[in-house]
């Protein structure tokens, strides 16, 4: 038995046989032609046979997984028959050279320009010339590439990585998994592993050097461990969790439709966290009646300048569009911290959690912060947008946050540009001061979302990222569900609507407490919605509101949460 | 014959835009031109068109001369508007 350690990609189990992708060897000498005609030909037929084999791709891609996968191909095809690329071919066959070294050439010349480029979404498109010049190659060499569409078997697929034109041959009915050597939670291969919902280890290094076609494997996409030629106890206990999972996610399936709702009737809110336009589709997949958090900062990371008002206007008119019509709390920026961007180029600090971020930022940074707030606004009009500042920890900070917002609003009325008139602003409690005066706080937002990650760490002062205290990290400490409950008695009592978006709000000893003390909305990864739509449908609200003033009482997080098991039970 | 136009599309022309509009040049008889930041390539060249890492708010202008340069530009104008890339200006 051998384990391999790599990335968790994509979470599930799956127990096959390994099929180890291995490319054919595609070489080719230079060498001097003498009929550049002939030549001319030869390259000319193997792109017409290269590009009816990828219209074929295509198609199968369309069928199996929908345009916007598909689409890749058609770039492929426009690769192909780029008349600058082919027009460069020929230059470098007149040359009197082989077919396969002018494209190797011309390929490599183009493969490194999109590489030396700044952008990452740039340099990955060096892959796709890369995939285009191997096909025409092998077209070229007359050598035929695997077809991995034959798969006819239940496998797991091991590669050094996967290119876009492998994974869309691969049929989900029997590929289950992937472990790949190369790659992270955001590479091709992830992104499709979880598209599928099949579970993927990634950045394992060493799998295709380690792993023999045909051995039996398991993964666990949740823990991102490989076991290969496991033991027999050990297959079978995992065998029993794959079809615990696989029942327990079925049986999860009927909540999609049904509302969010307490066994005695009390409706709640269930929405979804979301990073991206494009997680939207998860939360809508598990049935989220809305976004509780729409954390903005993807915008403004990993690229080398601030993002346009235009292309935040595009994101959040795109997350609105999907939304029709639900929910959508927008988190305004929240960088600093552990979260950096370098072009901002901002000192680093002793303190970064208790220093220079979030509205502390935008308020100092207005110009970064009103472009953000006027690409909110205009999108309002798309959607039910609800906004909220992040980090307040007084009064005048919300006060002067919301005056910024106002008056943005007002420029684009005089510009004539719509805004909607029923945007909701609210805050998040995440700092303790925020939760103490929450009173005040519900007289002048229209709602409150408690952020329990930050509220917790900054209540024990114990920095959840050093393992030394993590300990302290307790989430059923009594003065943090007593901070709670203050904030949700504040916003109620001045007719304001509270929510939570930290990990708390799906997680099942804390959903029964909270629904005792009425929380309205409860906001989680996509994963978790119909879980904890599962949950609340079998827990009395009426009860747990009497059960929670035992809990408050309660002197410690371990008796806390002892008690929450033993009600459930 | 030329027109300009300014790039809305959240990601710039990345490469779904990118296949759109050298897509909708290509049948043309017409040479096209896509000319950003002083630099101009052929439209359709796809190579050519992603390699000038547009981004979204720029303005790029597209000149086409030959038999059918009218209708070329009025397909790219019809891509870029209804696929929301960009909007004439």
């Amino acid at each position: 038995m051998l384990e391999i350690n790599g990335v968790a990609a994509s979470n599930g189990i799956a127990l096959a046989n390994a099929y180890c992708l291995v490319e054919p060897e595609l070489s080719f000498e230079k060498y001097e032609i003498t009929n550049i005609e002939a030549e001319l030909d030869r390259l000319k037929s193997a792109i017409s046979r290269t590009k009816l084999e990828l219209e074929e791709i295509r198609d199968s891609a369309m069928l199996k997984f929908g345009e916007e996968r598909a689409a890749i191909f058609s770039a492929h095809l426009l690769i192909l028959e780029d008349p600058e690329i082919i027009s460069a071919l020929e230059a470098k066959i007149n040359e009197k050279v082989n077919a396969e070294f002018a494209l190797d050439e011309i390929a490599s010349m183009y493969a490194q320009l999109f590489e030396s480029m700044e952008n990452e979404y740039m340099k990955e498109r060096a892959a796709d010339i890369r995939d285009v010049s191997k096909r025409l190659l092998a077209h070229l060499l007359q050598i035929e590439l695997p077809d991995y569409s034959r798969i006819s078997s239940e496998v797991i697929i091991v590669a050094e990585d996967l290119t876009p034109s492998i994974t869309a041959q691969l049929d989900k009915q029997y590929v289950k998994g992937f472990v790949t050597d190369i790659g992270g939670k955001t590479s091709h291969s992830a992104i499709l592993a979880r598209a599928m919902e099949i579970p993927a280890i990634v950045g394992t290094k060493t799998a295709t050097k380690t792993i023999s076609h045909g051995s039996p494997m398991i993964i666990d996409g949740l823990n991102g461990k490989v076991v290969v030629h496991p033991t027999e106890e050990i297959h079978e206990s995992y065998r029993l969790l794959e079809r615990k999972q696989r029942e327990e996610n079925e049986l999860l399936k009927k909540y999609i439709e049904l509302p969010s709702m307490s066994a005695d009737g009390h409706s709640v809110e269930i929405a979804g966290n979301i990073g991206k336009p494009e997680d939207v589709d998860a939360v809508l997949k598990n049935g989220g009646e809305g976004i509780g958090l729409f954390r903005t900062e993807f915008l403004y990371m990993d690229r080398d300048e601030l993002p346009s008002e235009e292309e935040q206007f595009n994101a959040y008119k795109t997350v609105l569009t999907k939304m029709a019509g639900r929910p959508t709390v927008v988190r305004t920026l929240d960088i600093g911290g552990d979260k950096e961007l370098p072009y901002l180029k901002l000192p680093a600090e002793m303190n970064p959690f208790l220093g220079y971020r979030a509205i502390r930022l935008c308020l100092e940074q207005t110009e970064i912060f009103r472009t953000q707030l006027r690409a909110l606004l205009r999108a309002s009009v798309y959607g039910n947008l609800k906004i909220m500042f992040p980090m307040i920890a007084t009064l005048d900070e919300f006060r002067a946050a919301k005056a910024l917002l106002l008056e943005e609003k007002h420029k684009l009325a005089d510009e004539e540009i719509a805004v909607s008139e029923q945007i909701e602003i609210g805050m998040m409690v995440e700092i303790p001061s925020a939760a103490v005066i929450a009173d005040l706080f519900a007289q002048e937002a229209d709602f409150l979302s408690i952020g329990t990650n930050d509220l917790i760490q900054y209540t024990l002062a114990a920095d959840r990222m050093n393992e030394r205290v993590s300990y302290l990290y307790q989430p059923y400490h009594p003065a943090v569900l007593r901070l709670i409950k203050m904030v949700i008695d504040a916003a109620h009592n001045n007719g304001k609507w509270v929510g939570m978006c930290g990990e708390m709000a799906g997680d099942e000893i804390a959903v029964p407490i909270l629904l005792g003390l009425g929380l309205d909305e409860f906001s989680m990864s996509s994963s978790s919605i119909l879980k904890t739509r599962g949950l609340l449908s079998k827990l009395s609200k009426e009860k747990l509101a009497e059960q929670v003033k035992q809990i408050l009482l309660l002197k410690t997080s371990s008796e806390v949460e002892q008690y929450v098991k033993e009600v459930l039970n | 014959m030329e027109r300009s136009f300014k790039i809305t599309a959240s990601e710039g022309i990345h490469a779904r835009p990118a296949t759109l509009l050298v897509s909708s040049a290509t049948p043309y008889k017409a040479d096209v031109q896509l000319t950003y930041n002083n630099k101009s390539v052929n439209l359709k060249s796809i190579m050519g068109v992603m390699a000038q890492g547009i981004p979204a708010g720029a303005i790029v202008t597209i000149s086409a001369e030959g038999p059918d340069e009218a209708e070329l530009l009025n397909k790219v104008e019809e891509v870029m508007v209804t696929q929301g890339l960009g909007e004439k200006c």
